[in-house]
């Protein structure tokens, strides 16, 4: 370990932070917590528990009807996440903002509000192979149900996109481009920017899926020129439960319903019923308040501490657990993009990720093993699965050096 | 500590996995998959008249399917299909109760550490799955989901 740097130089305070998660200040079998699985679900800081917890005791009530006090509160508290959301994606208005459970259900809501209607037969929806299976599967069902053809940008070694292969992909059936920002099981940044200049150009929509991108860089949907964007709360450090769909206005305004109930209506008869404007539009029942309540506490810790910085670290991070890790005899790390975050998957010779995964445990270091809900990609390098060690800003070198310690550990159960 | 479930038994076989080769001869087959980890295993019997005569399977897993495919395939030669089925029982138990570990399992009892583990009690059981499977002679993949 003696080449690698064992100071990430930047100026961050990471101490000061992880003071914020309580859930970091525990022993697992003994040793301390090492939580090295943020791309799974993030951790919370005091601010969005109490924001719940606030809720669920002074302010609990349903929105958008009630005229007493709570439930002003609550709705007030809602719809202010609504705002913060907007600022977060910098996005036009905050009505292109539409609350979904998740970045699944977020791809969903497209696929069959905007798929159904716009997609036909012998059109062509784009993906990438880098996709997580919420990205993959409900093309795939849209495709099925209307006879289109789904088509794949292959990606590279580093697991980087071929982009002239995109654009040879790109034509006049081509109705959507669909693609991760970041990469969940690589780590791979994805062009996003350029990516959508070329979808454009052919007259495609786009749909970015952000869930590993929110919490590790700055998003901005009118830069990207984005159709539709959209993340989950609890990988940026909110609740489970809430997510977040942003879609062009005009976009929005021209696509059907997602689904049907309270609060999406303006008016009910049996003979007709008239729908609410945006974001309403596509927010039936009784949503998750007290985790979309969470979401805005969320937003906000990470807009306190900028996202620019939360980057800068975590790129120092990065670069640092790479280097610890290739030190590592027989570890081969999957995912060498250029462009990469927050990301170290890797297999090692000989040795199963869920024994890696087991021995890591009972040293107190939580990672994923498994295929990450990314088949095609672990198919595309002939393995099974992958070790994934993800950071966030909370985490140390000295985490990094207890990982490649864990690792030596492993190589002496099974070497 | 971790060396509970990594057994040197387990080690060893998960290394050195016996009856890992396919089997030409074989008159039941069957695939196991635990969507979960990838986990691949093909399982050949020879079972003449009631017996196993002969076991063998193919794939590739982690250190405790691949003990538990190698050590199951030993435990089965010379077993009649009931018996088979009862050891199955059995391997069962250990791996979810906690009841005390019974002798009659014979060197299967290396996997009692695994009941201290239970996001690795399908990996523990794949094989077993799949046994059913080829004894009753079902033809689609078993899945430990």
């Amino acid at each position: 370990m003696s080449t690698v740097r064992k100071e990430v130089s930047i100026g961050f305070d990471v101490e000061k932070v992880r003071e914020d998660f309580p859930v970091l200040k525990q022993t697992i079998h003994g040793k301390p917590l090492v939580y090295l699985d943020s791309a799974a679900t993030a951790q919370k800081p005091f601010a969005v528990i109490d924001a719940i917890r606030k809720f669920y005791e002074v302010d609990c009530a349903n929105i958008h009807r009630g005229v007493h006090e709570l439930s002003q509160r609550s709705t007030a508290a809602y719809e202010e996440t609504r705002v913060k959301a907007k600022r977060f994606l910098n996005a036009r208005t905050k009505n292109e903002i539409i609350f979904v459970r998740g970045t699944t259900e977020g791809i969903n809501l497209v696929t069959s509000s905007w798929g159904r209607h716009n997609v036909n037969q012998g059109d062509e929806i784009v993906i990438s192979a880098l996709e997580h299976h919420s990205n993959i599967v409900p093309w795939q069902m849209l495709c099925e149900e209307k006879g289109a053809k789904l088509r794949v940008i292959p990606m590279n070694d580093r697991g980087e996109l071929i982009l002239e292969e995109y654009e040879k992909l790109l034509g006049p059936r081509t109705r959507m481009v669909a693609f991760a920002h970041v990469s969940n099981a690589l780590g791979t940044i994805n062009p996003a920017r350029q990516m959508i200049e070329m979808a454009h150009a052919a007259g495609a929509l786009t749909l970015v899926d952000g869930a590993q991108a929110a919490p590790h860089m700055k998003i901005d949907v009118q830069a990207l020129d984005s159709d539709f964007y959209t993340f989950s709360g609890h990988k940026v450090f909110g609740p489970t439960g809430i997510g977040v769909l942003h879609g062009k206005t005009k976009l929005l305004n021209a696509m059907p319903p997602y689904q049907g109930g309270g609060d999406m209506i303006r008016t009910v008869t049996f003979e007709k019923t008239t729908y609410n404007d945006l974001p309403y539009k596509f927010e039936a029942g009784t949503p998750n308040i007290a985790s979309g309540i969470g979401l805005g506490a969320a937003l906000d810790y990470v807009a306190r501490i900028g996202l620019d910085k939360i980057a800068a670290y975590e790129h120092e991070l990065l670069h640092y657990g790479t280097q610890a890790l290739s030190q590592i005899p027989g570890l081969r790390i999957i995912g060498t993009a250029r462009e990469k975050a927050a990301v170290l998957s890797f297999v090692m010779e000989g040795i199963h990720p869920h024994d890696i995964g087991t021995v890591l445990d009972r040293q107190g270091i939580a990672v994923r093993t498994g295929h990450h809900c990314a088949q095609p990609v672990m198919d595309w390098f002939h393995i099974p699965a992958t070790t994934r060690a993800s950071l966030a800003f909370y985490n140390t070198p000295a985490e990094i050096d207890a990982l490649a310690a864990g690792l030596n550990k492993v190589k002496e159960v099974f070497g | 500590m971790v060396d509970d479930l990594y057994q040197e038994t387990i080690l060893d076989h998960s290394k050195r996995p016996r009856n890992h080769h396919p089997m030409d001869d074989a008159n039941r087959k069957a695939d196991g998959y635990n969507p979960l980890c990838g986990d691949k295993l093909r399982l050949y019997l020879k079972v003449e008249g009631d017996v196993v005569q002969d076991a063998s399977f193919e794939g590739s897993g982690c250190a405790i399917s691949t003990a538990s495919a190698s050590l199951m395939t030993d435990s089965l030669k010379g077993k009649t299909r009931a018996e088979a089925l009862k050891l199955m029982e059995k391997f069962h138990e250990l791996l979810t109760t906690d009841t005390p570990v019974q002798q009659d399992l014979g060197k299967l009892v290396v996997f009692c550490g695994v009941r201290d583990y239970p996001a690795r009690v399908k990996c523990a059981t794949l094989a077993w799955h799949t046994l059913k499977s080829a004894l009753n002679n079902a033809g689609d993949p078993v899945s430990t989901e």
